[in-house]
């Protein structure tokens, strides 16, 4: 049970982190600083719960503020650079935090005992869950609590005209300029909205697994960020949450007998899905057929002209 | 109402426009033809802000508008549709025409309702400018599967979702049948009458003919002539440069 419990989270944590990319990539930016703020949200939370004795709502609060904070400060120079130069400088990004974390030294000590960030020995003991006498199954759905949150919102988002403009700029940006769109608004607001959202999933993470270090922190986490909302498509947030279910449940647990191995077969598999559905895995045509078999497909007038398929 | 002060847009060694000065009336349909390559689109981009001028001015209600970006401009009242047209395609045409939705001055909705909400008013104004480009049964569809004229009907009901004083139409009748054209000459003229000012860049002789109030040529980023209909047909240099040119695309 254990085992589940302890996938779920993880499930539900990397959903969050997938969707804060998702929403960039709605306006075209592809970006790997996910991680950099997966990070900030995780040592701001921590060490406001840890050091500070916070409680957890109001620590993931702020560590998503800070996320969003530091994304809002990131999203300005990002609007120069497009495409490949864009990974490469939000690469740089994440990077720069993941050392900042690595040589971050904040003992303090709190009712006799010494926590906090130990730089290169990593931030231990963020027992926040443990100390309040919650259990895994609270955990659990405290995790979704946010998870089901942060997906209704965004799903709402998508029928109202932001979620249209959002697309629009990564649509075409010069026809959205055209039509009156903002795009350094759009563009900065997405990239707040996302650096929120990967801000709130590293402070869950972060109480979930009671410890992290600058390792947690790697490029390939910021890959597996942007790969979640590729593979599932940009049609609706479902995608990205069934990618997570895909690549964590099946692939990852699925293959653990694999080893090293794994990682390499991994990208592999992304490689190839991405060849073969460059639309993502759940593309618009898979969406309309699941919409149909639900007996949903057949919307008419009302509200079915928001809608994005 | 839009005023030209030797706008130049030079692209390496190429001056695509080369010191044009002109004056749009506030209300008139006004031409602007020129064979390919005259620097027709290349007006229209710095109008509307997409190219930034390497000299001159663009004045628009008294008002300077160098350094505007395209949404300001927009927002000032200039909207327009593009040669190649640029929907979004995986945005249904609703969608298309609701990005590009303006209120009618003093009457904006406020920022919440505006981008979070929707109101009965706004969903009349968008059904409204449906109906008026003959789209309103088309709302729910992809704008990328419409038929070649819907696009480009489209691009007429976007530009015109923005309540724009003035309208800049980029070739709007390229490839499009007799019976189009006819149609389009209609749209014109009844933004015309809604006040609209209307510069039209068009290479269909017929449709610019018989609709603009004045027309001004270009050839080689120069104006070359500046009259009505009539005046334009019996211009000697405009013949040499375009109109008797034995391949020009009358349609
Ligand atoms: N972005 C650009 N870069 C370089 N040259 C350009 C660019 N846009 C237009 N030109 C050149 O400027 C000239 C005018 O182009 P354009 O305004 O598109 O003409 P028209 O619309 O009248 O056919 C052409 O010689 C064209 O090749
Ligand atoms: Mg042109």
């Amino acid at each position: 049970m254990a085992f589940y419990f302890g996938l779920l989270q993880t499930i539900g944590i990397h959903t969050l982190l997938g969707l804060s990319a998702y929403i960039l990539l709605l306006t075209g930016q592809l970006s790997l600083a996910q991680v950099g703020f997966f990070a900030i949200g995780a040592y701001v939370s921590g060490i406001l719960t840890v050091i500070f004795e916070y409680h957890i709502v109001p620590g993931l609060f702020l560590g998503a503020l800070v996320g969003g904070l530091f994304a809002f400060l990131v999203g300005f120079p990002a609007l120069r650079v497009k495409g490949l130069m864009l990974v490469v400088a939000t690469i740089a990004f994440s990077e720069i935090v993941r050392l900042f974390f690595f040589n971050l030294n904040w003992r303090v000590s709190v009712n006799g005992v010494e926590v906090g960030p130990d730089s290169t020995q990593g931030f231990r003991e963020i027992r926040f869950y443990a100390a309040n006498g919650w259990d895994t199954l609270d955990v659990v759905l405290f995790v979704w609590l946010f998870v089901v949150i942060v997906m209704a919102l965004l799903w709402w988002l998508d029928r109202v005209r932001v979620g249209a403009t959002l697309r629009a700029v990564g649509a075409d940006e010069l026809a959205a300029q055209s039509s009156g769109v903002n795009i350094v608004a759009v563009k900065v607001s997405a990239m707040t909205g996302g650096g929120i959202i990967a801000g709130l999933a590293g402070g869950l993470y972060a109480h979930s697994a009671t410890y992290v270090d600058h390792l947690t922190f790697s490029v390939l986490l910021a890959t597996f960020a942007v790969a979640y909302p590729i593979l599932g498509g940009l049609s609706s947030v479902f995608g990205t949450l069934i990618a997570v279910i895909f690549v964590q449940g099946v692939l990852i647990e699925g293959m653990r007998f694999l080893g090293d191995w794994r990682n390499i077969l991994f990208g592999l598999l992304i490689i190839i899905a991405m060849n073969v559905r460059p639309a993502g895995l759940i593309d618009g045509k898979v969406v309309l057929r699941i919409r149909e078999a639900l007996g949903t497909g057949k919307k008419s007038g009302g509200e079915g002209h928001a809608e994005t398929r | 109402m839009l005023k030209l002060d030797d706008l130049s847009k030079h692209f390496d060694g190429v001056r695509a426009v080369d010191g044009l000065s002109l004056e749009v009336d506030q209300g008139e349909v006004f031409g602007l033809i020129g064979p390919n390559g005259s620097g027709k689109s290349t007006t229209v981009n710095l109008i509307c802000g997409v190219l930034s001028a390497t000299r001159g001015k663009v004045t628009f209600k008294g008002r300077d508008l160098h350094g505007l970006p395209p949404h300001r401009r927009l927002n000032a009242g200039i909207s327009r549709t593009f040669q190649n047209i640029r929907l979004f395609g995986e945005l249904t045409v609703w969608q298309n025409v609701w990005i590009a939705r303006r209120d009618a001055p003093g009457r904006e909705a406020g920022f919440i309702r505006n981008w979070f909400g929707s109101s009965a008013r706004t969903r009349e104004a968008i059904e409204e400018t449906l109906v008026f480009a003959d789209l309103a049964g088309r709302a729910n569809d992809l704008a990328q599967n419409l038929a070649f004229g819907e696009q480009r009907r489209l691009e007429l009901a976007r530009a015109v979702a923005a309540r724009p004083d003035l309208i800049l139409l980029d070739e709007p009748a390229a490839g499009m049948n007799r019976e189009e054209v006819e149609d389009l000459r209609q749209r014109i003229l009844a933004l015309k009458h809604d006040g609209i000012t209307v510069l039209l860049v068009e290479h269909v002789m017929e449709l610019v003919m018989g609709v603009t109030d004045r027309i001004a040529v270009l050839n080689f980023g120069k104006l070359i002539a500046l009259g009505t209909p009539g005046e334009i047909q019996g211009n000697a240099a405009v013949r040499e440069a375009y109109l008797g040119s034995p391949d020009s695309e009358s349609a």
